[in-house]
């Protein structure tokens, strides 16, 4: 069994600066976990405590059964691979990717046979004898996974690795990367501060903010009911509308418990159409701006000719003119309340 | 704007030649001086072209020394000279790596301390402290011995500064991946480290070889005996101010031998000198 276990995990710097706030997580064995939130919100320092790359300032973290806060990154059994793919520049691929199994006294005839099974799954069979400057980008990044493959450990850990990449060669091996964690089926922690390469690769999608678990779960239910208002913005492109809601509250639309305090509506632009009848919530906007990304369209609008600025997709091309005044409709199920208060979902 | 013109072209040209040759001459003289016999180079009509004594002026000066002042043949100064040089320039390397290592990449109680303590040697050449570091090498009974030769001139802030700030410019992510590697803090500094560093060792190597290599005053102090002598304390010696004759073209012979490791060092290790102060690249 290789799970992750982390219980109210904490980080304090030095400076008395709280960088993880107490993050409890499980990650099921074999499971592809991604942790995704803003810069500073603490999943690069919370994966580097689980490589023990940090050390754990409270709570604990285990792998498998047994209890690592005190373990060496080298005897914890992980590998990591690392956003700037830290590959020994002095060394060939070969010896890149043989160096930890070296270290650890595996037999020669071992290691060859590890490092050429890795290079043949990788693809970087004909650079094994190259340097790694001698690599383009994505040959690295191969090279790097390869490194951390050979080993067979019971977790990977990526913290950001393809944000070095061109836009392509980024799809590309992100594709690349869910399909060899399906076949080795090996537990994976991934950072990454995309959110589409989160809701992409991710089996437990981890939002954190601020040091904190916002929410985790299957990217889709994140998705579809995100449980505060940071996950509702930070979960989709283009994002969510959300609209601070007037005290009395829009015409025509009932809760099924009124909240005290103000709410905050969120409509993801999807959800929205284009309508001359009124719905059961509807919108008139002014076209301020118009994107057309190919199979579909975005429209951006104001509400009511000057208000909060609404995102509305369409699809196809056909695209009204900037200025007109339009209207969108949405469906009751498809609408998001929470507290502007406590930030937490209402419905 | 690159602008093609003859004089243009020509006069750095010019002036580069003379510098050149203003270098060269004097070199040059001495080589023609060390190929002919004492008494053509002492009626003062020596020409500038190679004379016929070659073979036996050099023979004379490596293996069987002046007949007057100093009774070592050259090849036995060379010899301790080279022994200098390298214990010199390898023993600033070694230690300045480890000094560097635990500085840059250890934290221990007063590490900022242990750095400026080093950084202050740099005040305090040989020539500032000599007295006090005779009088111990004295006391250790190192006269006349290569440790004595050697270990004052050893402890180098120089290197110590520039290993440090490569060191610091290695990301950081190269020693996370050796620790997730199963590589201690040596094994680091063994495989991948002082690989790294190649360069900048061997730049240190070629300064330090010929500040080794070239010490007089140090030398001059600590050695007594004939055989411990270094080839440019040797030069010196070969010159009789008084009543004896100087036998000029040993003497000349023993300053082209004397200049010829630095060069041969220079040459041969050109290429990674240059890389090694002007490389970025990582």
């Amino acid at each position: 069994m290789s799970d992750v276990r982390l219980q109210s995990v904490r980080k304090v710097y030095p400076g008395g600066v709280e960088a993880v706030k107490g993050v409890s997580l499980e990650i099921a064995d074999g499971q592809f976990c991604v942790l995704v939130g803003p810069s500073g919100c603490g999943k690069s320092t919370l994966l580097r405590m689980v490589a023990g790359l940090e050390t754990i300032s409270g709570g604990t973290c285990s792998i498998g059964d047994r209890e690592v806060n005190e373990v060496e990154p080298a005897d914890r059994d992980i590998a990591m691979v690392f956003q700037n793919y830290a590959l020994y520049p002095h060394m060939s691929v070969y010896d890149n990717m043989a160096y930890g199994l070296r270290n650890r006294g595996t037999p020669k005839d071992e290691i060859d046979r590890r490092v050429r099974e890795a290079a043949r799954i990788l693809e970087v069979e004909p650079f094994l004898e190259r340097r790694p400057r001698a690599l383009s980008g994505g040959q690295r990044q191969r090279v790097a996974m390869g490194r951390a493959i050979v080993r067979k450990p019971k977790v990977f850990l990526f913290d950001e690795p393809l944000s070095n990449l061109d836009a392509k060669l980024r799809i590309q091996m992100r594709v690349e990367i869910k399909k060899l964690q399906r076949a080795l089926a090996t537990t994976s922690i991934y950072v990454t501060h995309d959110q589409l390469e989160a809701m992409t690769l991710a089996d437990q999608l981890v939002v954190m903010n601020k040091g904190q678990v916002e929410q985790a779960g299957a990217p889709i239910t994140l998705y579809e009911r995100p449980i505060t208002i940071f996950v509702a913005g930070f979960i989709g492109a283009p994002p969510m509308n959300l609209l601070d809601l007037p005290v009395t509250g829009l015409p025509g639309l009932a809760l099924a418990s009124p909240p005290s305090g103000p709410v905050t509506l969120g409509i993801r632009p999807e959800h929205l159409e284009l309508s001359a009848e009124a719905g059961s919530l509807s919108l008139d906007l002014t076209v301020t701006a118009v994107e057309a990304v190919g199979a579909e369209s975005y429209i951006y609008g104001a509400l009511g000719g000057q208000g909060p600025e609404i995102i509305v997709r369409i699809p196809g091309r056909d695209l009204p003119a900037i200025g007109t005044s339009l209207r969108a409709i949405a469906r009751p199920e498809n609408l998001h309340f929470f507290s502007r208060e406590t930030g937490l979902r209402l419905n | 704007m690159v602008e093609r013109r003859r004089l243009l072209d020509f006069l750095p040209h010019l002036i580069l030649i003379i510098g050149v040759a203003i270098v060269a001459f004097p070199v040059y003289v001495a080589f023609i001086a060390s190929t002919w016999d004492a008494a053509t180079i002492s009626n003062g009509s020596m020409p500038l072209r190679p004379g016929p004594h070659f073979a036996e002026n050099y023979y004379r000066t490596i293996f069987v020394g002046t007949s007057s002042s100093t009774r070592e043949p050259v090849g036995t100064m060379m010899l301790n000279s080279l022994i200098m040089a390298l214990t010199i320039a390898i023993g600033k390397i070694a230690i300045s790596l480890i000094s560097a290592f635990a500085v840059v990449y250890f934290r221990f109680p007063f590490r900022m301390t242990a750095f400026w303590i080093i950084f202050v040697t740099l005040m305090l050449p040989v020539e500032v402290r000599i007295f006090p570091t005779y009088k111990i090498v004295a006391d250790l009974n190192m006269l006349d011995t290569f440790a004595g030769l050697t270990i004052p001139l050893i402890a180098s802030a120089t290197a110590t500064l520039l290993f440090r700030q490569f060191f610091m410019t290695v990301p950081d992510e190269l020693v996370e991946a050796s620790k997730i590697d199963g590589a201690g803090p040596m094994k680091f500094f063994v495989d991948t480290l002082v690989p790294l560093s190649i360069t900048s060792i061997a730049a240190m190597f070629v300064i330090q070889f010929i500040y080794g290599w070239n010490q007089y005053l140090w030398p001059l102090l600590i050695t007594t005996k004939d055989n411990m002598q270094t080839i440019v304390i040797a030069i010196k010696k070969m010159i009789v101010t008084q009543d004896a004759l100087t036998e000029w073209q040993l003497a000349m012979a023993t300053a082209i031998l004397a200049m010829l490791p630095p060069v041969l060092v220079v040459v041969v290790m050109q290429k990674l000198f240059v890389k090694g102060l002007v490389e970025t690249e990582k």
